[in-house]
C-alpha cells in the first residue's frame, strides 16, 4: 500500500437510506465517507471527486440511473476507470454482470458483518493502488512498451510459456538519438519514439514476441525466429522516413539468433547490444547478427579493459608523433606535431587507438589513458627543447571527459609548468561534437584555459554538426578539418567545395586552418591553393616513434 | 422501543446491532428510520393499481432494509412477495399484503 496513515475516501452510493446509513456508519470507522442517492448524483460526485476517490460502494437497483449505467460510464471513461468499485447487491446474476462491467467485488444483501465489508474494502482500495504502481513501473510512459524490468521479467514467463520456440533477441537503436532531441527539439525526439514504438508493438502484435524499451534511445525485442528482421527494419525506417521527413534517420539493429534460452534474458539482450553496437561506424549494414566474431570481439575487449592498468605500468603504450607542416611559405616548414597513441600489446601486437580509445571512451578509463599521453608529451617536448633547442608544440587530445573534470585546469598547469614549457607549447584539441554536445560548459572550460595561455585545436571540424551561429562565439585558435573532407579533394567537387567553406569560416573566424590526412601530392598542391595554413598527413609523413621525430626535427632544422 | 422489545417482536438484534457497530443507539435510530419511511403503503398502493413493476421494486427496497436490520418477520414476509413479484406472478396479494401490515403495525406499536 502506498501510504496506510492517509484517510482513504470512499463513496457509498445506495438509493435506501437505510442502507446508506448503516453501510457509513460501518465504512466511516476507517474511511472518510461520501454519500449518493442515485447514480446521477454519484455520477456527479464521482467526476468531482475523482482525484481523491480510492473507491466506490454501488448498489445496483436504483430508481434514478441503476448502478450498472453508472458502472458502465466508468467503465468506458479513462480517468474515472482507476476508482474500484464494489458492487452491493442481493441478487446473484447481478454479480456476473457487474465484474464485466469492472467492478472489483461485491457485498451481498443483507450486509455482511463490518469487519468482513471493512476487510474488502481495504484489500480492493490496496489492490487498485498496487496496480497503478505496477503499470507506472511496467511500462514505459511515453511509449506504453515494457520497461526494461519488466520486460526481462516478461521474458521469462514468455519461455514458461512457449517452451520450443525458436527466439530472437533483437535490439534496434536510433543513431545519434541525442542529436534529433538538440536539433529537432524533445517534442519531435518524442514523437519518433512513440511512432518507433508502435511500429514494433504492431510487428510483436502479429508475431510471437515481447517488446520493451532500452535505454533512452533503444528497444528490445524477443520475438520467434525469422529471417524477415532486415527487412521489417528497412519497412520501419521507410514508414518513419515518410513520417518524419525532415530528418535523416538512421535505425540499427543487433540481432542474437535462436537466443540460449538457458542464459538469463539479460544476457541474450547483452549479445544482440552487441551485435547492435558493431554497427555503431557502418552506415551500410544496419543489421547485425551476434556470431562468434562478435563474441570473440567481446572476449577480446574485456581483456584489453583488463590489461590497461599494467600496460600504462609496463609502458606498453608509446606516444607517436604527426608533423605538421607549415605550408603557407615556399618551402613547407615543421611547426608542430600531434601526440598519437601506438598500444603494443604483448600478446595481440600492435592495436589500433581506433580499436580502444572509443571501448575505452565507454567504459570510463579513457581519461587515465589521456593523462598518460599528456604527461609522456610534456616530458618529450621538453626533451626536444633541451637536445635540439627548438621548441615544437604537441598537441595532443582532450576528450569529453576531461572537460567535465574541475581539476583539468590545475591538471594542465602542472603538467606544463613541471617540464619547464609554456601553455602555449602544449596544444589541446577538443573534438567538434564535444561542443555540440555540451556548448555552454566546453565554452566556459575553454575560455578558462585560453585566459591561461593554453591554445585550442577544434578537432574533426564538419562532422559534429555545429551551427554557423554557434562557431562565431566559439572560443579557438585553429580548426582541424575532418579527415574525409580531404579525401576525395581532388576528385569530388563537393568535397572541394566544402573545404573552401571550411576555409571560408576559418578565414572568419581569424584561425588557421590545419588539413589531417593529406596522403597524395595532388592533395597537398590543390589544399596548398586554397589556402589551407597547416597540414599533416601521409604525404609529408607519418606517426612517428619519438626517436624518428627527434631525427626530423635535426633534418629540418 | 428498545432492544428487548424488538428481540421479543422476533428481530435477531444480536446480527442487527453486530451490524451497526454494536451501537444500540444508531440500530434503534435504524429501526425508526425504517419505519417512518412507510413503504408498506407504498407497497400497497402499487399493488392495488396492479403496477406490478413499481411494486417488485418497492418490495425489493424492503427486503433489503428489513434485512440489513436483522428484523426477521418483516424480511421473510417481504421476501415472499418480492419473490412472488419478481415473476410479475398474477395473483391475489391482499393475504400477503394485510400479513406485512399487521406485521408493521405490530412493530411500530412496540
Amino acid at each position: 500500500m502506498i501510504n496506510s496513515q492517509i484517510r482513504r475516501q470512499v463513496l457509498v452510493v445506495e438509493d435506501e437510506a437505510v442502507n446508506r446509513e448503516m453501510l457509513g456508519f460501518i465504512v466511516c470507522r476507517d474511511y472518510d465517507v461520501l454519500y449518493a442517492e442515485n447514480g446521477r448524483q454519484a455520477l456527479d460526485m464521482i467526476r468531482e471527486h475523482q482525484q481523491t476517490l480510492s473507491l466506490i460502494l454501488l448498489d445496483i437497483l436504483m430508481r434514478e440511473m441503476n448502478g450498472y449505467e453508472v458502472l458502465e460510464m466508468m467503465h468506458n471513461d479513462e480517468e474515472l476507470k482507476r476508482i474500484p468499485v464494489i458492487v452491493l447487491t442481493s441478487e446473484k446474476e447481478a454479480e456476473i454482470r457487474s465484474f464485466q462491467l469492472g467492478a472489483v467485488d461485491f457485498i451481498p444483501k443483507p450486509y455482511d458483518m463490518p469487519e468482513i465489508i471493512l476487510a474488502r474494502v481495504r484489500r480492493s482500495i490496496e489492490l487498485a493502488e498496487d496496480k497503478v504502481i505496477i503499470q507506472e513501473a511496467k511500462t514505459d510512459s511515453l511509449t506504453n512498451l515494457y520497461s526494461k524490468a519488466f520486460f526481462f521479467n516478461s521474458v521469462s514467463l514468455f519461455d514458461r510459456y512457449f517452451t520450443s520456440l525458436d527466439m530472437d533477441a533483437v535490439i534496434v537503436d536510433i543513431n545519434r538519438f541525442h542529436l534529433i532531441n538538440d536539433l529537432y527539439g524533445r517534442k519531435v525526439g518524442d514523437d519518433l519514439l512513440c511512432a518507433i514504438s508502435s511500429y514494433i508493438s504492431g510487428i510483436v502484435g502479429t508475431t510471437k514476441g515481447v517488446a520493451g524499451r532500452y535505454g533512452s534511445n533503444a528497444f528490445c525485442i524477443y520475438i520467434a525466429h525469422s529471417d524477415e528482421h532486415a527487412k521489417r527494419l528497412s519497412d520501419m525506417s521507410d514508414r518513419l522516413n515518410e513520417l518524419f521527413p525532415d530528418i535523416r534517420l538512421t535505425l540499427r539493429a543487433g540481432v542474437y539468433e535462436y537466443a540460449d534460452r538457458s542464459l538469463a534474458a539479460e544476457m541474450r539482450f547483452d549479445r544482440a547490444a552487441a551485435a547492435c553496437s558493431r554497427n555503431r561506424s557502418s552506415y551500410s549494414s544496419l543489421l547485425s547478427v551476434y556470431d562468434d566474431d562478435v563474441h570473440n570481439k567481446e572476449l577480446y575487449d574485456e581483456r584489453l579493459i583488463m590489461d590497461m592498468d599494467r600496460a600504462m605500468k609496463e609502458k606498453q603504450f608509446a606516444v607517436w608523433y604527426q608533423p605538421k607542416f607549415d605550408i603557407r611559405g615556399d618551402v613547407p616548414r615543421l611547426t608542430s606535431a600531434e601526440a598519437l597513441i601506438r598500444w603494443k600489446h604483448p600478446e595481440y601486437g600492435m592495436i589500433s587507438p581506433g580499436t580502444f580509445i572509443p571501448l575505452f571512451e565507454q567504459h570510463g578509463l579513457v581519461q587515465k589513458l589521456d593523462h598518460y599521453v599528456w604527461a609522456e608529451t610534456a616530458a618529450q617536448i621538453r626533451q626536444w627543447k633541451e637536445t635540439s633547442g627548438r621548441s615544437i608544440p604537441v598537441s595532443v587530445k582532450v576528450s569529453r571527459v576531461d572537460i567535465n573534470d574541475e581539476k583539468l585546469l590545475d591538471r594542465l598547469k602542472d603538467i606544463t609548468a613541471s617540464n619547464g614549457l609554456s601553455p602555449d607549447e602544449f596544444l589541446l584539441e577538443i573534438t567538434e561534437s564535444a561542443y555540440t554536445d555540451n556548448s555552454s560548459q566546453i565554452v566556459g572550460c575553454v575560455n578558462d584555459l585560453r585566459d591561461h595561455g593554453f591554445r585550442i585545436e577544434m578537432d574533426d571540424f564538419g562532422s559534429g554538426y555545429s551551427s554557423l551561429n554557434m562557431l562565431a562565439d566559439l572560443p579557438i585558435d585553429a580548426l582541424k578539418m575532418d579527415m574525409k573532407f580531404i579525401r576525395n579533394i581532388s576528385t569530388k567537387e563537393k568535397d572541394r567545395r566544402l573545404v573552401e567553406l571550411v576555409l571560408e569560416i576559418a578565414r572568419f573566424l581569424g584561425v588557421p586552418v590545419i588539413a589531417e590526412g593529406v596522403e597524395t601530392e595532388e592533395q597537398y598542391l590543390l589544399l596548398k591553393k586554397m589556402g589551407t595554413d597547416i597540414i599533416q598527413g601521409y604525404y609529408f609523413s607519418k606517426p612517428l616513434p619519438a626517436e624518428e621525430f627527434s631525427a626530423l626535427i635535426e633534418r629540418e632544422s | 422501543m428498545n432492544i428487548d422489545s424488538l428481540k421479543a417482536y422476533g428481530a435477531d438484534t444480536d446480527e442487527g446491532l453486530a451490524r451497526c457497530m454494536n451501537m444500540a443507539d444508531f440500530y434503534l435510530k435504524m429501526v425508526n428510520m425504517a419505519i417512518a419511511e412507510d413503504k408498506v403503503s407504498v407497497l400497497r398502493s402499487q399493488l392495488e393499481q396492479g403496477d406490478l413493476d413499481a411494486a417488485f421494486e418497492t418490495a425489493h427496497a424492503m427486503k433489503g432494509v428489513w434485512g440489513n436490520l436483522s428484523v426477521t418477520p418483516m424480511y421473510d414476509a417481504v421476501s415472499r412477495i418480492t419473490e412472488l413479484l419478481r415473476g410479475r406472478t398474477q395473483t391475489d396479494y391482499s393475504p400477503l399484503m394485510d400479513e406485512i401490515s399487521s406485521l408493521y403495525d405490530k412493530l411500530k406499536a412496540l
